[in-house]
This record gives C-alpha cells, structure tokens and sequence, in this order.
C-alpha cells in the first residue's frame, strides 16, 4: 500500500517536473480560490452592468466594458496628476479618484443612452447592437488617442501594499478591499431593487415597458437610472483592477468585458443575483484553470465556458424560474 | 361638461390607418361602454387616450385640456387610469409591489399609498389574503381584480377597462361587473371596452358601437338595447 501510494506521487513529482501548479496543496488551493473571488467580485460589478441594461432595455451594451476601462484610466488619471500633487491621505486620494470617475463615467453612460440608444429604441435589436459595438470602437481609439497605444501603469505609490499570511494563505489588503467593497456595493444594489418603490419600477419596466408607462412610471428614467448604476459600478471595477494588477490598456474593455459578459450569461442574463454568482463562479474557475491547468490558458477557459454556455444552457444556471429579467 | 372627449381621432400603425376619426364623449360619473367585435379598434382608441400610441390627428380633452400629446407616464397624473386588455399583471411581482406601482404618482405618500391599498383589499379581499404572492401565480380571475385594483391606486377620475370579463368563468364575470358598478359609484368615471355586450350594456349608462374603426351607432344603453341592429349583432337575438 505505502510502497504504491510512494510511487503514484513520485509519479506526479517527476510528471510536474517542479511545476508549481502541480502541487495539490490546501494552501495554493485556498489562495487561488481567495485571487478567484477577487477577480470575481470585479466580474461581478461589471456583469451587472450588462444584465441590468439587458433586462431593461434586452440590448447587449457592448460598449459596456469600454466604461469600466474608461473608468479605470480616469481613475489612473486623477491619481497621477492632481492627487499626487496633494498632501491627502492615501485612502482619501484613493477615494477622491473613485469619486470623480464614477462620476465622469456615469454622465457619460447617460449621454452614449440618449445619443446612441435612445433613438434606436423602436429599431431592430440588432440595429442597437451594432450602434453599441460602434460606441465601443469609438471610446477604444478616443481611448488611445489620450492615453496611447502603450501600457500604462497605476503608480507603486497608490496602491496599499500590506498583506497577510492566514494559516499559509497569501491575502492583500486590496484583495480584501476589492472583495469587501464589491459585496457592499452588491447588496445595496439588491436591497434597492428588492426593496425600493424605484427598485419595483425599474423591475416592472423590465418586465413590460408599456404597462410601467401607464403606472405613471417615466420609462425613459428608469433607463437614465440604469445607465448611472451600471457604468458608475463598472467605473469603481476599473479603479479597482487598476490598482489590483497596477497595468491598463485601452484594450481592456473588451479583454475583461467579454469575461463579465461570460458571467452575465452564466448566472443569465437580466438576472441581478446571477450577476453576482456568475462572476464570482466564473473568477474562480478562471483562477483554479490558470493554478491547475495552465495560467497561460486561463482566457481560453474563460471563452470555452461562454460557448458551451452559449451552445447548452443559454439562461445560464439559474434558469429561467428565478430569472427574473432585470 | 364631459370629463373625456374624443373629436375627429384618427390612429394608425405604422402607415396603416386602425381608427378613422373617432369622436365620443364620456360624461362625469358616468359609465360608457365601447362595443365591437374583434379588431374593430377598441383598445387601440384606449391605448390613444392614456398616451401609449399618439393619434395621427384629432383632438382628445380631459376636462377641457387637451392630453392628445402627453406622454404616458403623465397621463395617469392626469387623473386617467387604463386597466389594459389582458390584465398585464406585473408577474413577477408580488400582489402589493403591484399595487404600490399602481400608486407610483403617491410615491412620496406612504400613508395615502396604504389608504388606498386598504380600499382595494376592501373591494377585493382575495388580493389581501395574497398579499406577499407572486401576481403571475394567482388565477385569471385574481390578476383580473388585481389589474383592477392597480388602476384605482392612482386615484383616477376615470379608469379605462379593456375587456376586463375576457376569458373569465361566467360567475367572475358577473363578479366583475358587479365592482365596476360598485366602483362607479364610489364617483369614478368608467369608459368600459367589451364584447359581453349583455352585460355591459345592463351596467352602463351610454354606449358607442365600434366597427372596423369607426363609430356606427351610439345613444344611452337601453335604447341600444332594443335597436334591432345591435340586437342582431352583438345580443345574438333575433
Ligand atoms: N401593434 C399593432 N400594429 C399594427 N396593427 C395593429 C396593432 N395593434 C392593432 N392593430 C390593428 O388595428 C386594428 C384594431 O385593433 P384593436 O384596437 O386591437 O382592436 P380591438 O381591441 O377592437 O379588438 C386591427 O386591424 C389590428 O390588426
Ligand atoms: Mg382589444
């Protein structure tokens, strides 16, 4: 018995070859699962965006994971200029840049609606879409052309470098603040759409437009709401990746907007709660792939699992029951 | 003074004309009734009035204001509430979320909300037992009160209702025209819209008959009653 046990995990050793992926331990397990979570809760902001505009308006925002880039240079913006020549606190200059862009990002989901949307809104749905992967193009080159073509990076000095070791898990104090911050953000946003007299308007548009309009619901409104609420929550997940992996392309908006876009599909799209299980599931899996698998693959992954989404199960994993389309 | 005026309304989707020039009157506290077979335009003339489709011309005068280009959503401020035609119950709502939205124009008024929330459950105790129930589970005849209900949150001084017996068993049926007498009497307006054109017309105080888009008779419902037209037309009698 001992002697096989020996020789199935030398196997493994010389099978790995060191490789530290390989190496099924609780503690890589637990840290992979703790990045998972952190890269998920920011899926989980900027799927949202997607799922509420979906169930609202039953439009793909494309141009929605241009918003979070945006944001995320905003934010990078902000810190480098004006901030870095203040003698403001971290966690103030922090907030501050969070602040304007969310802001800035908010006003402008609200003009790309009335000046891309809005018109199109007794058009085609696909007339829509087109209309919003133009907005994407557009914001990507407006994008390049301020910030260039090239990396740029959130400054070593912005980002709290603290973190801790719990029971041999590795765990930053931005991996703690991106997780908590999300899940705060979370549950307001399902407490006021539960709860809120607004919350059940902007669910009874999503629901039906018309009949909302004969409650005396202002359809047109509740739009404008949704597009403050998503852009500005994908802003905060822009400042925070920013911060998180430090680097931001112009490019990013569509790297990480498919992925929350996987993630909307995946808890299905219109679908608030599955939103938030969606990116949360879809950071971990991406994050386990990369530790067991192969990191260099992770993205695949990420795509595999939209298709076979796509091909197999359209309403994502919570159905249709509890799908509620908001 | 009538409290609801249509002149010379003419509606049409898209390049299609459905209404051709319609003008009709509803008097205050009063209960009229648009009869007319299937397609004929009724619920198109309602969706005109509460401000879900814009008439191609023609006038329409609540109260002596003319609402023609109002948007929807401030039309039922106005004081019209519209009951639409298959009940449109928000399903995956609660019975009280809807009729919170109901009284969305009271929004800031939570004792006015209530109030009249305890008028409803009165009219329609059923919806008070299924408070906390999802609309899209009740039966068809419970969404029918429920959509009713919904339309008296706002305080209306004239609700609309589109084919409100539609699809109901016949007992529900006279249930329904019962409260839409009781709820007249209560001093709310009713332009009615149906194809039980019996009962609507024991019911109501004056009526129009609707076809293919156009009115082709009206006067006080007893004396329709006894036209021979709408006798062999719409009671199915000889
Ligand atoms: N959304 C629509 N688009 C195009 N034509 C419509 C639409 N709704 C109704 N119509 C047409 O308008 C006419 C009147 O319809 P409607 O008002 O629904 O009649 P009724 O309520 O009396 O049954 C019909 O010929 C119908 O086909
Ligand atoms: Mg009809």
């Amino acid at each position: 018995m001992g002697g096989v046990r020996t020789g199935v995990a030398s196997a493994a050793e010389s099978a790995c070859a060191g490789r530290l992926p390989c190496r099924v331990e609780m503690a890589i397990f637990l840290e992979q699962l703790v990045n998972g979570l952190t890269v998920g809760a920011v899926y989980s902001l900027v799927a949202l965006g997607y799922t509420m505009v979906y169930g609202v308006m039953r439009l793909i925002n494309f141009a929605h994971g241009d918003f979070f880039m945006l944001g995320s240079y905003l934010g990078y913006t902000m810190l480098v200029t004006v901030l870095a020549q203040s003698n403001l606190p971290l966690w103030a200059m922090l907030c501050v840049a969070t602040l304007v862009s969310v802001v800035a990002i908010a006003c402008l989901g609200v003009f790309v609606e009335r000046m891309a949307y809005r018109p199109l809104r007794k058009s085609s749905r696909l007339t829509a879409v087109v209309s919003a992967i133009g907005v994407s193009i557009f914001l990507q080159n407006a994008a390049m052309l301020i910030w260039g073509a090239r990396y740029q990076a959130y400054p070593p000095w912005s980002v709290p470098e603290v973190s801790w070791t719990l029971g041999g898990v590795n765990v930053s104090l931005m991996q703690l603040l991106i997780m908590g911050i999300s899940l705060v953000l979370m549950v307001s946003l399902y407490m006021f759409v539960q709860r809120t007299t607004v919350g059940a308007a902007i669910r009874a548009t999503a629901i039906d437009h018309d009949t909302a309009r004969l409650m005396g619901i202002d359809v047109d409104q509740i739009i404008r709401i949704i597009f403050v609420i998503g852009p500005g929550l994908g802003a905060i997940a822009g400042v925070l990746l920013g911060l998180y992996y430090r680097q931001i392309h112009f490019t990013v908006g569509w790297s990480y907007g498919l992925k929350a876009f996987t993630a909307a599909i995946l808890g299905g799209i219109g679908n608030i709660p599955g939103a938030m299980v969606g990116g949360m599931l879809l950071g971990i899996l991406e994050m386990l792939g990369a530790g067991y698998i192969s990191a260099a693959w992770k993205d695949v992954f990420v795509f595999l699992i939209l298709i076979l989404l796509l091909i197999f199960r359209p309403t994502g994993i919570l159905g249709e029951r509890v799908a509620e389309k908001v | 003074m009538s409290l609801l005026e249509l002149k010379d309304v003419r509606i049409a989707y898209g390049g299609v004309e459905a209404v051709h020039g319609i003008s009709l009157a509803v008097e205050r506290g009063r209960i009229a009734t648009i009869l007319g077979a299937n397609g004929a335009g009724k619920t198109t003339t309602l969706r005109a009035i509460s401000g879900l489709i814009r008439p191609r011309s023609g006038s329409i005068r609540l109260a002596d204001a003319d609402i023609s280009q109002t948007p929807a959503h401030e039309i039922v401020n106005r004081g019209i509430a519209h009951v639409p035609e298959g009940r449109r119950v928000f399903s995956t709502l609660t019975v009280e979320e809807n009729l919170r939205l109901g009284a969305y124009r009271h929004r800031g008024h939570p004792e006015k909300v209530s109030s009249n929330m305890g008028r409803v459950y009165k009219l329609f105790p059923r919806l008070e037992e299924r408070r906390q129930q999802l609309a899209g589970t009740l039966s068809g005849g419970e969404q029918q009160m429920l959509a009713i209900g919904r339309g008296l949150m706002p305080d209306p001084d004239i609700l609309l209702l589109d084919e409100p017996s539609l699809g109901l068993a016949p007992k529900l049926v006279q249930e329904i025209f019962r409260v839409v007498r009781k709820i007249n009497e209560q001093g709310v307006t009713v332009l009615l819209v149906e194809q039980n054109a019996r009962l609507a017309l024991r019911v109501s105080n004056y009526a129009y008959v609707l076809e293919t888009g156009r009115i082709v008779l009206s006067g006080p419902a007893d004396g329709l009653r006894r036209d021979p037209r709408v006798k062999k037309a719409y009671l199915g009698e000889k």
